[in-house]
């Protein structure tokens, strides 16, 4: 095991962070628009985890970085350049089905993500992943449901769930692509190798496919780039509202 | 989030204002008399059946359709800690409407009728939820103001007569109480804060004023079914009564802002006891109660898509449901 | 079609282990999964339990309040069921 310098675990923690804040982002404009009202409720435990998931990750990002930054400070006062979220949580909402196909890809493997990091050497980021792992198992389980709802549902519901899985796809690769920050970060212990967790990713991902009656979109060509700051165009849309406030009055207290 | 004295028109037959004499109908007001609670399968009459399912559906309508003008900050709210805090006050409206229209329901009406009368325009909700929310500071002003004089309607019906209306009602104060709290925080960091802020606070205040005091409905003089509704149990304190108990909290919590209340004739009366204030602009209530308020329309469209949006979605979940039950009597036989 | 809710259930709660489950409300679900998970959501969001029934509506047998008083007021004069009913002179102890 080596050492790894505290750049890296904040670029590391930014990645994880802005995956769960964007997320949290897409799924609260949601609200007050859901198909029911119970599940309008649902959406927004979902999106509240997230956004304290990102509240944890990022606060303890500013303290490695040690430049004075909170969470609003990184939250609100960086450009998307600089944020490090996966294209997948970027994706607009779209329809129900969409939205449920991005929550499942994501959750599928997010879930194995915090599992394994439960193991990180680094006890800040074991204890935060031993608190998302609860969380997002219940997110699992409510995308995999509602997949499986919509995809063996109507005729036309199960087009939809089928169009949106097959439109998402491409963003999935992204998930599992090992670079030399996160290949130092495994010989250190810290994160875990994203390949690794592919194997569980697929076998959940197949099994309710399947349960769903669905098709499992073929492996085409992988968007990526979210994790190195290139980004789709949704993100400057997403930063533009949320940042918006603190943008216009710098350093006003809320 | 609240309720409003939207009192049916004089002259609507559809709900009778007068208490029968039947045996009936006596031994139900004795009931009423003494205080006992009436459950769902209880006799009850029609009259007083009506002012319920009208009254605890407005209230859920006005929780639902009370989710979009502050849902409208949470993707702009501007610090984490907002947003996590907006996301569960919106949730706890949703959650509200939830257990209001659940109460209605056990008087033997189902929600997709009560929605129906919603997107229809034939149900009202709070005529406050028609007004817009353009800055950041409109948040803290329906936290403080709104949700303040909505708790101080609602405490009231947690004694309604009618059992599972109190019994919703005490659930959502409950979870109410720290709406307003989030509210009045919101105002005191805009008032410390930039003259930009302050500006904001001040602005948020002069709209919201007086839109908060007609939520208490109209004068108890032009408010003929209250006088029936206090007799059954469903109202226990009138609508003046109520708005002169909100000002008086109100004013020193203004005060202690720093904030100016849009009110020329707003003086403490040392005789009677309370504020006295200006008069309110019914015309204004009537305007927005009957759909001419500035979001009437865009409030009910946003409703009527989430609705229509949402039907393939409501459909799959129960040709799934059916899917599965039929499998499994399949396995079992 | 559109129009067609999806059914009503009943959802009891236990808030803590020792309790028992207590009746807190309605909500509605396509199916029986759906409607604990919508229990936890809508009922639970402040830690008020730690485990969930749900029960159709429709399952639901109740009394009627029409025969309340044959029901219940047979009892009310069987007094010698509780203890107090029994003079004990206070000297004697541990009864």
């Amino acid at each position: 095991m080596t050492d790894i310098a505290k750049d890296q675990l904040f670029e590391y923690l930014l990645r994880l962070g802005d995956s769960s804040l964007i997320l949290g982002q897409r799924l609260s404009e949601w609200c007050g628009h859901g198909p029911e009202l119970e599940e309008d409720i649902a959406l927004i435990n979902i999106a509240l985890d997230l956004i304290g998931q990102a509240r944890s990750l990022l606060t303890y990002a500013g303290e490695v970085e040690g430049r004075g930054r909170d969470e609003d400070g990184l939250a609100f006062l960086r450009d998307g350049t600089d944020y490090r979220n996966l294209l997948l949580v970027e994706q607009p909402n779209q329809d129900f089905a969409y939205t449920i196909a991005r929550q499942f890809l994501f959750d599928a493997f997010h879930l194995e993500q915090q599992r394994a990091l439960m193991g990180s050497r680094d006890e800040t980021l074991a204890a935060i992943a031993g608190k998302s792992v609860k969380e997002v198992t219940y997110h699992l389980r409510h995308s995999s449901e509602w997949l499986v709802r919509l995809g063996d549902g109507t005729p036309l519901s199960h087009g939809k769930m089928q169009t949106a899985l097959d439109d998402l796809w491409m963003y999935s690769g992204e998930m599992f692509e090992m670079d030399a920050l996160e290949a130092a970060l495994a010989e250190a212990g810290v994160a875990p190798d994203r390949a690794a967790l592919r194997p569980a990713w697929e076998a959940r991902v197949a099994a309710v496919i399947e349960e769903a009656t669905l098709q499992r979109p073929d492996d085409g060509w992988m968007q990526s780039g979210g994790l190195r700051g290139r980004h789709s165009e949704h993100l400057g849309h997403i930063l533009a509202e949320m940042q918006h406030l603190q943008r216009a009055h710098p350093g006003a207290q809320w | 989030m609240y309720t409003q004295g939207l009192d049916v028109k004089p002259g609507d037959k559809a709900i009778p204002l007068e208490s029968g004499t039947s045996e009936a109908e006596q031994g139900f007001q004795g009931r009423i008399d003494r205080d006992d609670r009436i459950e769902p399968k209880d006799w009850m009459p029609e009259g007083y059946r009506k002012t319920l399912i009208r009254q605890i559906s407005q209230h859920a309508h006005s929780e639902v359709v009370g989710m979009l003008p502050e849902g409208n900050w949470i993707t702009r709210a501007p610090s984490l800690r907002r947003k996590a805090v907006l996301l569960a006050k919106v949730q706890d409206e949703a959650g509200h409407g939830l257990y209001l229209y659940s109460a209605a329901e056990t008087l033997g009406v189902s929600r997709a009728e009560l929605v129906e009368q919603l997107l229809s325009g034939k149900a009202k909700y709070s005529s406050i939820f028609n007004y817009p929310t353009t800055t950041w500071a409109d948040i803290g002003a329906i936290g403080w103001l709104v949700d303040g004089a909505a708790i101080m309607n609602q405490i009231p019906l947690c004694r309604c007569s009618y059992g599972p209306y109190a019994r919703a009602m005490i659930r959502i104060c409950k979870e109410e109480s720290f709406h307003q709290r989030q509210g009045y925080e919101i105002m005191l960091a805009l008032s410390r804060g930039s003259d930009a802020q302050k500006a904001m606070a001040q602005d948020a205040l002069d709209r919201w004023w007086w839109p908060s005091l007609m939520m208490f409905g109209p004068s108890d003089k032009d408010s003929p079914h209250s006088a029936q509704s206090m007799r059954w149990g469903i109202k226990r304190i009138s609508n003046d009564d109520l708005r002169q108990k909100f000002v008086d909290v109100t004013v020193p919590q203004a005060e202690y802002l720093g904030l100016k209340m849009p009110d020329p004739d707003l003086a403490w009366n040392e005789a009677r006891g309370h504020y006295d204030f200006g008069a309110i602009d019914w015309e204004e209530l009537k305007q927005v109660i009957s759909g001419n308020g500035p979001c009437n329309k865009s409030r009910m469209k946003a409703r009527r898509d989430a609705h229509a949006e949402g039907a393939w979605v409501r459909e799959a979940a129960l040709a799934h449901a059916e899917k599965r039950r039929a499998r499994a009597l399949k396995k079992a036989g | 079609m559109s129009s067609r809710d999806w059914p009503l259930f009943e959802v009891f709660i236990r808030s803590r282990n020792g309790l028992s489950h207590k009746h807190v409300g309605s909500l509605h679900a396509a199916d029986a999964g759906m409607a604990l998970e919508n229990a936890r959501d809508v009922y639970t969001r402040r830690a008020e339990g730690v485990s969930i029934w749900v029960v159709p509506s429709t399952q639901i047998v109740a009394s009627d309040p029409g025969e309340k008083d044959a029901f219940f007021e047979p009892t009310a004069d069987k007094i010698y069921r509780h203890p107090t009913f029994y003079d004990i002179p206070d000297d004697v102890k541990n009864i």
